[in-house]
């Protein structure tokens, strides 16, 4: 079970590389083709545990994932993003040294919380978690330091590659549940577009800042 | 399964797909009267039933509680968004297509919360509550006012911060049951993992839980991250203020409780109590000041909403029969009370255009009857007797002095601020000249007298088969 072992590992620390690489890109469209990227790893990380555990079924969550959110997603995005014309640079809260260092320690912060608490389970099982839960940490601190829309989108949807990772990793998650979690996510694109386009109507720009301007009580 | 069960989960689904389809805003708003009144008549019938526990379906005396309050709870605010919509057509705030996308989401919502409620599959709950969420979400943003945009964005951005840190939870009690009761449906069974639950990994269970605590416990509105609440409650309709405050915080802290009772049976593991008591008492205290800063009058009944949910956490801390009793009392209360609150706010908004509580003066004067329905609902709020907060509010209080007098202190401490607080607002509001702008609402009166009624009711005489029912609730909570 060796080799099992090591590929699903490569898949899950690609996603990872992916997750740090989405935390210092500053152009909206590498933004999305890293997503892509991720969202293609997830898929056959997916592929390989239905593969190793003998469970059809995920290879199902596999496709979902790949033509989903690895291709239908990140077009739709980029059609929306030339249609709006944001495809300049992205603004960052922090600077990439920081975002890179906070990364690191969320990263070490889960792999230590994992790896501590599960002694019992699997070491296939509780690496791959502590990975999944290292995604989903970098997914929260990209929504945290983006002030865009979109990469926001994205931030949200890497939390969601994450949490699928860590779902397909537990061996024999019921399948209901990742075709909520896929199915939720269609629903979450549809609030996310309805948003993007509302607030395009509303101040020609869709950067969360010009929300911040009308925050608060009014006075 | 049970036809019931069938009824209050099927009802909300099947009516929000055919109000989506039928044009006309009169039609949709009495559709969705008539389909909350039939699924609140179905859960009644939950009373009468033995318990069932099946792989999906659970309905033990705790759920059954929390599904006849959910049901009523919308029914009547169903009732009451019947007049505030009609308003709001006629004034040009919404559009009749935005109305009939409306009513269609607020069966939505109510089917998600049943699921919710019922689901014996601690994935299922959780798809309940994710729903829930989203199809909320929509319903704050649906004015599309910048404001209200915000807010729906805020909203959106915690709450699914909060509901996937609830799934990592759920993945990881996944795992913990896996290794005892095998791969598959039953390790994510909630009966089944809590019958099991001595032999479950400690380690795990006790980081699951703290993802638990954090992602619903957001839902819940509790101190840290209830950023979402106020704005959420202020800038969507007044319905959904009611909805928001009266189910949706009770759900999610129901799913909460739901995995507090695993880690309580479980001998070597975390104590939940203490952590949900330091939480509670810091989302409490910290409320009960920020009432002093509000200028909005739907953001000071949202900040009373996170008090009051702090002083409810509080008390499931605490634990033991009696505090349990007191807890799930006080939600009760709450639930009516504050969605009566929200009632006569709405109407009161709509009537003198604005939620400024600057601009709104003399109520007693301009609009006695929506006057007398917002002061009794706030006397009753502040848990000034005859009223039913009072009891519950006095039970936490007096179990908690029996056992720890320094933290019955604190929370009565956070009580006085609060209501403190509330009466110098209500004393504003309610008297000195009238002014500012004064337009006319047809408003139906019917809602918010039933859930007063029902209020002092309880407050004067609990019928023993009542208590009973909620001991056997408090028992379960262990």
């Amino acid at each position: 079970m060796t080799h099992g072992y090591d590929v699903a590992h490569f898949l899950a620390g690609t996603m990872l590389v992916a997750s740090f690489t989405l935390l210092y890109q500053d152009r909206i469209f590498a933004v999305l083709n890293t997503f892509a990227a991720q969202a293609m790893a997830l898929a056959l990380a997916v592929a390989w545990q239905g593969y190793v555990q003998h469970h059809p079924d995920l290879f199902i969550t596999a496709a979902m994932a790949f033509g989903l959110k690895g291709i239908v997603i990140p077009l739709a995005l980029n059609r929306m993003v030339v249609r709006l014309g944001i495809h300049r640079d992205v603004d960052q809260a922090v600077n990439v040294a920081m975002a890179m260092f906070l990364g690191l320690g969320l990263t070490s912060l889960a792999l230590l919380l994992v790896l501590k608490v599960t002694p019992g389970a699997a070491s296939f099982t509780r690496e791959g978690l502590a990975l999944a839960l290292a995604i989903i940490l970098l997914g929260f601190l990209m929504m945290i330091t983006r002030r865009n829309a979109v990469t926001q989108i994205v931030g949200f949807m890497s939390i969601e590659n994450g949490l699928i990772l860590a779902a397909t990793g537990a061996r024999g998650m019921p399948l209901v549940v990742e075709v909520s979690v896929a199915f939720s996510v269609l629903i979450a694109l549809f609030v996310f577009a309805v948003f993007v386009f509302r607030i395009r109507e509303r101040f020609d720009s869709v950067d969360i800042e010009s929300l911040d301007r009308v925050r608060g009580e009014r006075r | 399964m049970n036809e019931a069960v069938y009824a209050v989960a099927g009802i909300p689904v099947i009516s929000g797909l055919l109000l989506a389809l039928i044009p006309g805003y009169r039609i949709t708003a009495i559709g969705n009267v008539i389909a909350s009144g039939l699924t609140f008549m179905a859960s009644l019938t939950f009373l009468a039933m033995p318990p069932i526990v099946e792989n999906y379906v659970i309905l033990d005396s705790l759920n059954t509680f929390f599904i006849v309050l959910n049901t009523l709870v919308g029914f009547t605010t169903s009732a009451f968004s019947a007049s505030y919509i009609g308003h709001e057509i006629k004034t040009g705030h919404l559009t009749p297509l935005f109305v009939r996308f409306y009513h269609a989401l607020f069966q939505g919502m109510m089917a998600s919360m049943n699921i919710a409620l019922l689901a014996n599959n601690i994935g299922v709950m959780w798809v309940g509550l994710e729903l829930a969420t989203l199809m909320t979400v929509i319903m704050v943003g649906i004015y599309r006012t910048p404001n209200a945009l915000e807010a729906a964005w805020k909203y959106f951005i915690l709450g699914i911060v909060g509901i996937s840190l609830a799934f990592f939870g759920t993945i990881l009690v996944y795992l913990a049951g896996q290794s005892v009761l095998g791969e598959g449906l039953p390790a994510m069974t909630w009966s089944r993992l809590l019958s099991s639950a001595p032999q479950l990994d400690a380690g795990l269970l006790n980081l699951a839980f703290i993802f638990l605590l954090v992602g619903y416990g957001t839902k819940v509105g509790l101190a840290p991250l209830h950023a979402w609440l106020p704005d959420a409650h202020a800038e969507g309709p007044t319905p959904i203020s009611a909805v928001l405050s009266g189910l949706l915080l009770n759900v999610a802290l129901f799913a909460l409780l739901r995995f507090k009772m695993l880690m309580a049976a479980h001998p070597g593991a975390l104590k939940p109590g203490p952590i949900m008591i330091a939480i509670g008492l810091l989302s409490l205290i910290f409320a009960a000041f920020m009432l002093y800063r509000r200028r909005d009058i739907k953001r000071l009944f949202a900040y009373s909403s996170i008090e009051h949910m702090g002083l409810i956490t509080f008390a499931f801390g605490m634990g033991g029969p009696l505090a349990n009793f007191a807890g799930l009392l006080h939600m009760v209360m709450h639930s009516l009370t504050k969605s009566a609150i929200f009632f006569a706010v709405g109407h009161v908004a709509q009537a003198k255009g604005t939620q400024r509580l600057a601009d709104i003066r003399g109520l007693s004067v301009s609009h006695p009857a929506l006057a007398a329905g917002l002061a009794l609902g706030v006397v009753a709020i502040s848990g000034l007797p005859p009223f039913g907060a009072f009891m519950s509010e006095f039970l936490i209080l007096t179990t908690t002095f029996a056992r720890e007098p320094l933290l019955a202190l604190a929370a009565a401490f956070g009580l006085l601020v609060a209501f403190g607080a509330l009466l110098l607002r209500l004393q504003g509001v309610l008297f000195g000249t009238p002014a500012g702008a004064d337009h006319k609402v047809n408003a139906s009166s019917l809602p918010l007298i039933v859930h007063l009624t029902l209020v002092l009711a309880a407050g004067l005489y609990l019928p023993a088969a009542l208590i009973a029912w909620f001991q056997r609730a408090a028992e379960l909570l262990g």
